[in-house]
């Protein structure tokens, strides 16, 4: 593995996650529980998809074949996305969706204050940028854990519920695949191990006032960061690449 | 004729924000810097997005390049960069005032402490009727920049240019 070939990867991880977590919430454009979480999931995903694109222009230009962001985005097969299992889970209901997007933002928003140090100019001032949109997800998902665990009976049973069946996921987050040693150690990447603790705390003290129980550790899936992916990302990208594959080379 | 950075500025200043259409690009901030090529007779504009995910940047870029050429200025390149961030410390004075004007409270000054999780945004000023007795009703808005508010008096809703 050559020193382009592992940035290349690297950053494919952090853009997909944001790709295809932009593209889950999108999902929900239409069809929120209210008009203001419509527009709020639909601002997120915007963000993410925002974020998305710089990653993978970067991506493109590290691979150097004269492909476009877009290419890269839609036009690769599903063992090469190297997003997290987590953010390809689908929407469920309004507790997964917010649970989904607060462990993944818990993530993130550490993982990209880390980048801010990155000796690659590229993803220190993309990590500058997306970290001030970040705080505004991780606020929102947070409040929302609080208002749904320490709310009613009804809400608090649902968001324990769905934080239980996503718990799972959130292991592969913070566990360092060869990218992210090869990264770190050249200090261009997050430093996973270094990070952990923080992301631990910030969630354990978010479950404590929304009163809810933090799962036990058990059984931790992964795979996604290798390209071993659930059932849901091939349907998640029959939907997203559909006009790419008709119709290629479409623009707006 | 000398081009000098003053004579594209003042062009700069006909474009405006495609989706708050009283702020000019450069009250916005956006504009970073201009850089005029004498040898290759071009002018490159350096523009920063507000938000990553602005669906206005690359309308923008398509209007300033238009702008550029109408006066007379063929070869116009736009140059978006990330670094620095973009920051509502940017906005201009007349911009902020403009903003006020047209119903969108501008965003608090610097005081802010922007770092804190659960820090809210305080005394945000009615557009309307100009109490600062109001609440947020969303942190997300009509677009990436905005957040919904309710004046607790006039009972208005509006929308304020959060700080960012």
């Amino acid at each position: 593995m050559t020193d382009k070939e592992a940035l290349y990867q690297y950053v494919l991880q952090i853009g997909d996650n944001a790709l295809i977590l932009g593209q889950r919430l999108g999902e929900w454009c239409g069809h929120g529980p209210v008009l203001e979480q419509d527009i709020a999931m639909t601002n997120i995903a915007l963000d993410l998809m925002g974020q998305a694109r710089s990653l993978m222009s970067y991506a493109a230009e590290i691979e150097g074949k004269g492909r476009t962001e877009d290419q890269v985005a839609f036009l690769r097969k599903e063992n090469e996305y190297r997003n997290v299992l987590l953010v390809e889970q689908p929407n469920e209901d309004f507790a997964y969706t917010i649970v989904r997007q607060f462990l993944f933002d818990s993530f993130h928003y550490y993982f990209q204050e880390a980048l801010l140090q990155s000796k690659d100019e590229r993803l220190a001032a993309i990590a500058a940028k997306s970290i001030k949109e970040i705080r505004y997800h991780l606020k929102y998902s947070s409040e929302w854990m609080i208002r749904l665990g320490d709310g009613t009976e009804v809400s608090h049973a649902k968001i324990q519920t769905a934080l239980d069946d996503l718990w799972m996921f959130s292991g592969e987050l913070t566990t360092p695949n060869e990218y992210d040693l090869k990264m770190a150690e050249a200090g261009i990447g997050a430093d996973l191990n270094a990070i952990k603790p923080a992301i631990q705390e910030k969630v354990a003290e978010i479950l404590k006032i929304a009163t809810l129980q933090v799962p036990a550790d058990e059984w931790m899936q992964s795979g996604g960061k290798e390209g071993r992916h659930t059932e849901n990302m091939g349907f998640i990208l029959s939907e997203m690449q559909y006009m790419q594959r008709a119709y290629p080379n479409m623009e707006w | 004729m000398t081009i000098t950075k003053d004579t594209i500025y003042e062009i700069l200043d006909q474009v405006c924000d495609p989706e708050i259409p009283v702020l000019t690009v450069r009250d916005l901030g956006v504009i970073r810097d201009v850089i005029i090529h004498h040898e290759y007779e071009q002018i490159e504009v350096i523009i920063t997005p507000t938000y990553s995910g602005c669906p206005a940047m690359n309308t923008i870029e398509i209007n300033i390049k238009a702008a550029l050429q109408e006066a007379g200025f063929n070869a116009v390149k736009v140059t978006t960069i990330l670094s620095p961030p973009w920051t509502t410390d940017w906005l201009t004075e007349n911009g902020r005032r403009k903003l006020k004007e047209y119903g969108i409270a501008p965003p608090q000054e610097k005081s802010f402490d922007k770092n804190a999780l659960f820090a809210e945004e305080k005394n945000i000023e009615c557009p309307h009727c100009g109490s600062t007795n109001t609440r947020m009703v969303s942190q997300f808005g009509s677009t990436a920049c905005k957040a919904m508010y309710q004046c607790k008096d006039c009972l208005e809703p509006f929308d304020y240019f959060k700080c960012h």
